[in-house]
């Protein structure tokens, strides 16, 4: 499309103009498709607020789970006018949308029960903790309900990479880190093309400026070498900083050798940032992940009932029943009957409640394990890494088993008390860290961190570790799909049965994000909708 | 800017070696990258973080089975459960067993690439002969047959 289109009205319109008025006459989501189609933006699967038209006001759709999956399919066909109610077996809403305050209460299976004695305002996300900006359900959920975001600190170039069996154990900064391996690969590449190596690949002009730019990217001195000197150290930092007046006359640092660098193996870290995933601009609600989770809840409150534990889900030709008894403590089995149901209840749990479907989504639903992560947070009586150690937010890397630690992207220069991630932890160390008992995760995570931050030892005050094996509600952490069982199953999973369908991040090529979740949700309730839209008479479901 | 290629050609062609010495390290460096793309997904720094090193029963049902089915093997009951190993006829059918371990059951993850077979003949051994069961150990003969069988 021409960067100038023709209006209706036969005037001339730049393109801005042309958004202007998309904008204005059909909303930020027409606004957004029109972006896409002139190649402005990154497409989504993301089409905006659902616009579920024509819903049966008689029709009654009952959702399980009040997560992120089940929140947004509630909100969104209560806006279409159905009638909607939710189940589900926690004492609150948001599922894993979850943020750990002061005084919150948790027990784990197995019945250990951690208080958290974090001070006001501080907290940990045991799940979710970060929202890529290409996360466009969950950022618009956080615009349309008003839930304040913040950027949270994915990248910190004075963080520190660290590796027990490197440089003695001391932690590298991330920058520097960063600016010698870039330094040496372009000093290295650089010879390469010198020596007229790259001749059948590129031409003389392109090698000169593929020359130009591993000066440029690696900050090579005149001679494309990587030695300390200015060009370095306006990377990598400086052994004196340059000052003002009369001080000491700036000195550059001095770069790390290439092959030490290669065999520490700090360089992995340094992609994790340029994951698709990971990429700035990323985001923290303000408060805590569960803000938007809340701010969906808050919505649809009136719909949710909490503390109910499925135990049977059951359709017919003529509708759904589901049995629920008390999460804790006796009761009696009662009954939900609707006329459709949208289930979100982990697969983890799903695989063991009595549910009524084809062979194919009973397959499915028992198809898919559940990873195994932890997460610690630490509070500390002092925010030490920014007093003492410049890091404000970020994420520190080790190849201890913690993994990482995190500092807060939020509140920097704060006098008071500070919360860290201590440990996150995947594959083996996480079932090694589930198995522990709560007390031993956080002081296996305080040991070790310690060899990060010695200050620990001093200012330690409390902590909470969540291993997600142990929670009550999901039996593990997300749906660990593998790729031959996602090509064997996951359509069968997403399809409509009968009057079922599931939703949540196990239903979603995003596995483990909240992002998942919601998309999920939505092209699930979209499809049962046009279903339902469409009449008694048999519909072939097309997944 | 004139940049010095065609003039170090002319100068100095230089020996092959070193240069074919610097594009071996560089691809090294790109395979070790595509190779870390994974780890670095988890975000871990072991050289194996997916394996586990403890080899006797006791020490691989403390760091990896309790998780899930507690210190005393019974389970846990909450919106779903985990199953009681302890006083468990079907801990007695080994293959079962076996077969749950390497090849995962449900949301139960599969152990198969995480354990050895004497890893995994030494935890079903120990749950056997442990918390009220009484069967017999299994081989890691047994194990290595049943990692053979299909899903």
């Amino acid at each position: 499309m021409s960067e100038k289109s023709r209006s209706k009205y036969g005037r001339s319109v730049t393109r801005r103009q042309l958004l202007a008025m998309v904008g204005k006459a059909a909303g930020g989501a027409a606004m957004y498709q029109a972006m896409s189609a002139l190649g402005m933006s990154t497409p989504s699967p993301y089409a905006g607020p659902l616009k579920l038209e024509g819903a049966r006001r008689d029709q009654k759709i009952l959702v399980l789970g009040a997560g992120m999956a089940g929140l947004s399919a509630a909100f969104e066909l209560r806006n279409a006018g159905y009638q909607v109610k939710v189940l589900d077996y926690n004492s609150r809403a948001g599922g894993r949308s979850w943020t750990i305050r002061g005084g919150d209460e948790f027990t784990e299976l197995g019945g250990r029960k951690q208080v958290c004695g974090f001070d006001q305002g501080l907290y940990i996300n045991p799940g979710p903790w970060r929202i890529p900006h290409h996360h466009y359900g969950m950022l618009d959920y956080a615009k349309r309900l008003g839930v304040p975001l913040e950027p949270f600190m994915m990248v910190n170039y004075s963080s520190y990479l660290h590796s027990t069996k490197a440089y003695g154990g001391k932690p590298q900064r991330y920058g520097a880190v960063q600016a010698d391996f870039h330094g040496h690969v372009a000093e290295l590449l650089g010879k390469v093309v010198q020596q007229r190596r790259l001749d059948e690949a590129l031409t003389t002009e392109d090698q000169e400026r593929l020359l130009e730019a591993l000066k440029a990217w690696g900050a090579l001195d005149n001679q494309y070498r990587y030695v300390a000197g200015k060009p370095s150290a306006e990377r990598r930092g400086w052994a004196v900083p340059p000052g003002g007046g009369l001080m000491p006359a700036p000195q550059p640092s001095e770069p790390v050798a290439f092959d030490g660098l290669l065999s520490s193996h700090l360089w992995r870290y340094l992609m994790v940032s340029q994951e698709y995933s990971f990429q700035t601009a990323i985001f923290q609600p303000v408060g805590g992940m569960d803000q938007i989770a809340m701010a969906v809840y808050r919505e649809v409150k009136d719909l949710v009932q909490l503390n109910s534990k499925v135990v049977k889900i059951d359709q017919s030709e003529s509708g759904v029943t589901v049995s629920y008894v008390p999460s804790h403590g006796d009761g009696p089995a009662q009954q939900e009957q609707a006329d459709w149901c949208v289930c979100t209840i982990p697969l983890s749990i799903l695989s063991q409640i009595d549910i009524r479907v084809q062979q194919p989504m009973q397959d499915a639903i028992r198809a898919v394990p559940y990873a195994a992560a932890v997460k610690v947070g630490l509070q500390f009586r002092r925010r030490f890494w920014e007093q003492d150690e410049q890091i404000y937010g970020g994420i520190s890397f080790t190849d201890m088993p913690i993994g990482m630690v995190s500092y807060p992207s939020t509140s920097y220069g704060s006098p008071g008390k500070g919360v860290l991630l201590g440990a996150y932890l995947f594959g083996a160390h996480a079932y090694e860290f589930t198995a522990m008992a709560p007390e031993d995760r956080v002081r296996t995570a305080l040991e070790q961190g310690a060899r990060i931050h010695p200050q620990y030892h001093d200012e330690f005050e409390n902590g909470m570790a969540v291993g997600w094996h142990r929670v009550p509600w999901t039996n593990g952490c997300y749906g660990a799909w593998s790729e031959e069982r996602r090509d064997k199953h996951y359509r069968n999973l997403c399809a409509i049965d009968g009057r079922i369908v599931l939703a949540g991040e196990h239903a979603s090529l995003i596995p483990a994000w909240q992002e998942g979740a919601v998309l999920s949700s939505h092209d699930a309730i979209t499809r049962l909708h046009r279903k339902i839209v469409a009449g008694a008479a048999p519909v072939k479901e097309t997944a | 800017m004139k940049l010095p290629i065609a003039h170090a050609v002319r100068r100095a062609p230089g020996p092959r070696r070193p240069a074919a010495q610097a594009l071996a390290v560089l691809l090294a460096i790109a395979s070790s990258l595509a190779a870390s793309a994974h780890a670095a997904e988890h975000l871990d720094g072991l050289e194996d973080p997916n394996h586990f090193v403890q080899r006797d029963g006791e020490s691989i049902y403390h760091a990896i089975c309790q998780g899930c089915h507690m210190p005393d093997g019974k389970g846990a009951q909450g919106a779903g459960h985990y199953p009681a190993l302890a006083e468990n006829p079907r801990v007695g059918a080994a293959p079962y067993i076996l077969h749950n371990v390497i090849h995962g059951r449900y949301g139960m993850p599969a152990f198969g690439s995480a354990l050895d077979d004497e890893q995994v003949a030494a935890v079903v051994s120990y749950v056997r002969s442990h918390f009220g069961n009484h069967f017999d150990k299994v081989s890691a003969a047994e194990a290595k047959s049943e990692r053979a069988s299909t899903d």
